[in-house]
């Protein structure tokens, strides 16, 4: 947590008022930029995000939030970040966000001198950032790495197949797992040094991402490029935590966006002479997603505020639990209450119900996290 | 009370002593854990010695007014006592509806005649309070009451039967809604609110056996009572805005309360424990992955509950739908502690049979108990169907029709 003034503390919960004002703006910037039909104009473009859109959000320093001033950020921590992540999620605003926070952050726990001076002012300034943690096998722990780096000399040659590489094209960096002599190891990699053709686009079920599968067969980096061994695996393990904090984030808003298209349907959709909202069967489901709402938000802001002490692990875990499990729902019964029309392409709740797979289904889903806050809690 | 206040670390070294000192030993009998489960003389006698105790060293009440029996002492000095006494896990106050909901409302509402007359005897346990709200067949359809209170002269003829009245049968006061005008345009003009005494001719109070197989609620009848027309409180007639303040008191949705505990309740913590010495396949059950997982479910409704009571206290927030924490609770506390009660009574294996009463059930029966007293919870002050039905149309603006 970074020093900030006029720090609200409640039992737990922990919030700045930095995090306020992000909220606020966050919250009027997405409604602004992503009403429902630039979402769906963007799914048909070929980077999924509007660029005007990402050069605004560079400009209010939103990619320099948890970056230190040295480096050209403002020095907050990825407490802030989760105010806005949580705002986009609702209007399902799809930016690289997300990957070029956390790349920053691996780089602040892992990256060498020279790495850091080199990437982090530019990330803070909008150069993107691509994570390549996933493989064939889609096994969620990220120590689990097949592809492999061999150093010789200068230079460590990379092979194998990356999967599921969130806007690796428009990507000034990606930040990948390699295994270096069966160590799990971090290595930057510049979009330039990777062909064209070792690029492939992936159908992925959030039709809102643009996901890539990357060759990375005979491509040769610096060895100057491969992060300090001695801090990988502490920062792999901080990556894995910050990252279920952002998808919570994510989640929260994503579930809260289910709940409006669907209560608006619920208070303007007859049958029988009736609004459908007025059936108790819709309307208790709608109030058990509600408390459930309630519920991860708390867990989100109480996580946000102590991730990096020794309650973190497990405020992250019950975050990530609570909101993957509430977003499925929200986004399930959002589909369900609409009927035939929610049966359609035309109907958004499959948007969001896409979404919450796409988040659930990344670091972990509920079960994951609570087998791991068993350890935690119970032991 | 002297003038000067007391400075706040030297008194909650003093109020530490005096509890530590004062504390009653644990007693032979398995404990209520609210004042709605008291179902012994036994019981009552040793809550009631506890708060007549706590009272009379000037812990409770204490920011009450001093002209009515209280301390007249900023609440921060009551919220001090009050933490003491769960840290050091001491009984509860048993007079919790005069404390909590009886008490502030006659302070809120009353004329001083009835502050003087009512307030301290409430702290000291001389009046025990019970509460005439639920009629048999309109359960909390408060709307509704239909004991009929007939004005003559100056007094009033009550007839028909109010129930669930915890306590009844040991209470000297009831606050009580009753229909004087059975002809008004809308059901709610027709309602008073009286603070009535119940050792008058024509009221009976009869112990109901609960699920449990306890006493705890009364059914209590009213056959031509007479009671003075200074019962009133508010006006005549404008008993259903009294009673909905009353409920707001109950749901401590509004302070002014007395202060002191009033539940010991169970806590999913305590499940975990629990796990810890009761078996799965000779290992202790907290080793089971299928059992873990649904501990750890149980253990995050714990923690989310007090996680939301601190977000409900930052503005931000919660500024979109202000009031969707504070009208859940309720709801989510109650279904909570059936769940603690559920699972703890499963996890037991072949002892989860035993009932309070055999010398083999595990925590003397505490957790099968605490399964079934929960009903009152879910049921009691709107069912949590009606919760939901609540807060669907006031939270999420959902239709009613």
């Amino acid at each position: 947590m970074s020093e900030n003034t006029n720090m609200i503390k409640k039992a737990g919960i922990t919030f700045s008022e930095e995090q306020g004002q992000l909220l606020e703006i966050a919250e009027s910037f997405s409604r602004d930029k992503a009403p429902i039909a630039t979402v769906r104009n963007l799914i048909e473009s070929e980077t999924g995000f509007d660029k005007d859109v990402w050069t605004e959000m560079v400009n209010l320093g939103w990619l320099g939030i948890a970056i230190p001033e040295e480096f050209g950020g403002s020095g907050l921590s990825v407490a802030e970040v989760v105010t806005i992540v949580e705002p986009m999620g609702r209007m399902l605003l799809a930016t690289p966000l997300v990957s070029t926070t956390l790349a920053a952050q691996l780089l602040l726990d892992a990256g060498t001198t020279a790495q850091k001076q080199d990437l982090l002012p530019r990330m803070a300034g909008g150069a993107i950032a691509a994570l390549a943690m996933h493989e064939e096998h889609g096994d969620w722990d990220i120590s689990h790495v097949t592809c492999t780096g061999v150093i010789s000399g200068d230079t460590v040659t990379l092979s194998g197949i990356k999967r599921l590489v969130t806007d690796a094209k428009v990507a000034d960096t990606i930040l990948a797992t390699i295994s270096i002599a069966g160590i799990p190891s971090l290595v930057a990699i510049d979009s330039g040094s990777i062909d064209s053709a070792a690029l492939q686009r992936e159908t992925v079920i959030d039709e809102t991402r643009r996901s890539y599968r990357i060759n990375l067969d005979g491509i040769s980096v610096p060895a100057t490029n491969i992060f300090d061994a001695e801090k990988t695996a502490a920062a792999l393990k901080r990556y894995h935590l910050l990252f279920c904090l952002l998808l919570s984030a994510e989640a929260c808003g994503g579930t809260a966006g289910a709940m409006d298209i669907t209560l608006n349907y619920l208070n303007t959709r007859r049958t029988f002479d009736r609004f459908i909202g007025s059936y108790q069967s819709l309307k208790h489901t709608m109030v058990d997603i509600l408390t459930d709402l309630e519920a991860a938000r708390s867990f989100l802001y109480y996580a946000a505020g102590v991730i990096d002490t020794d309650e973190g692990e497990a405020a992250v875990r019950m975050a990530k639990a609570q909101s993957s499990d509430n977003f499925a729902y929200a986004g399930d019964r959002a589909i369900q209450f609409h009927g035939g029309f929610g049966f359609t392409y035309e109907c958004d709740a499959q948007l969001f119900r896409r979404r919450a797979f796409w988040t659930a289904n990344q670091s972990g889903d509920a079960i994951y996290h609570r087998k791991r806050l068993a350890t935690l809690l119970l032991d | 009370m002297s003038e000067t206040l007391p400075c706040i670390e030297a008194f909650k070294k003093e109020v530490n002593q005096w509890v530590t000192k004062n504390k009653p030993a644990p007693p032979t009998f398995l404990m209520p854990q609210s004042f709605m489960e008291v179902g012994t003389d036994e019981q009552f006698e040793y809550l009631r010695e506890w708060q007549e105790k706590v009272y009379n060293a000037g812990y409770l009440g204490m920011s009450w007014p001093t002209e009515y029996g209280g301390g007249g002492m900023p609440e921060i000095y009551q919220d001090v006592v009050n933490k003491e006494l769960v840290a050091q896990n001491t009984p509860f106050m048993v007079n919790t509806l005069g404390l909590n909901w009886a008490g502030p409302l006659i302070l809120n509402m009353g004329s001083d005649e009835q502050k003087k007359a009512y307030i301290k005897k409430i702290l000291s346990t001389e009046e025990i309070w019970c509460q005439g709200f639920s009629e048999p067949d309109y359960g909390s359809d408060l709307g509704n009451a239909q004991l009929k209170a007939e004005r003559d002269g100056s007094e009033f003829v009550l007839n028909g039967s109010k129930i669930w009245t915890t306590l009844a049968t040991q209470a000297q006061r009831m606050i009580l809604l009753a229909r004087t005008n059975t002809n008004t345009e809308s059901k709610y003009d027709g309602l008073t609110f009286f603070l009535a005494p119940m050792n008058v001719d024509g009221i009976e109070a009869q112990p109901i056996k609960k699920l449990t197989g306890e006493h705890g609620f009364c059914q209590t009848f009213f056959n031509d009572a007479r009671i003075s027309e200074d019962c009133i409180i508010g006006k005549e007639g404008g008993g259903w805005l009294v009673a909905m303040k009353t409920l707001m008191f109950e749901r401590g949705a509004e302070g002014g309360q007395a202060g002191g505990h009033t539940s010991m309740p169970v806590t999913v913590e305590e499940v975990a424990e629990l796990s810890k010495r009761v078996y799965r396949d000779g290992k202790p059950a907290n080793q089971d992955p299928m059992v873990r997982d649904e501990l750890v479910k149980l253990l995050m409704r714990g923690k989310a509950m007090s996680l939301n009571g601190a977000r409900s206290k930052i503005p931000a927030l919660i500024s979109e739908r202000p009031t969707s924490i504070a009208m859940s609770v309720k709801m989510l506390a109650t279904e909570l502690s059936k769940s603690i009660g559920d699972q703890a009574t499963s996890l037991q294996g072949s002892n989860s049979l035993y009932f309070v009463g055999d010398d083999y059930a595990v925590d003397g029966g505490r957790w099968q108990r605490t399964y079934f007293q929960a009903f009152s919870g879910t049921i009691g002050g709107g069912t949590t169907q009606i919760q939901k039905n609540i807060i669907g149309e006031r939270v999420l603006g959902l239709p009613k029709k």
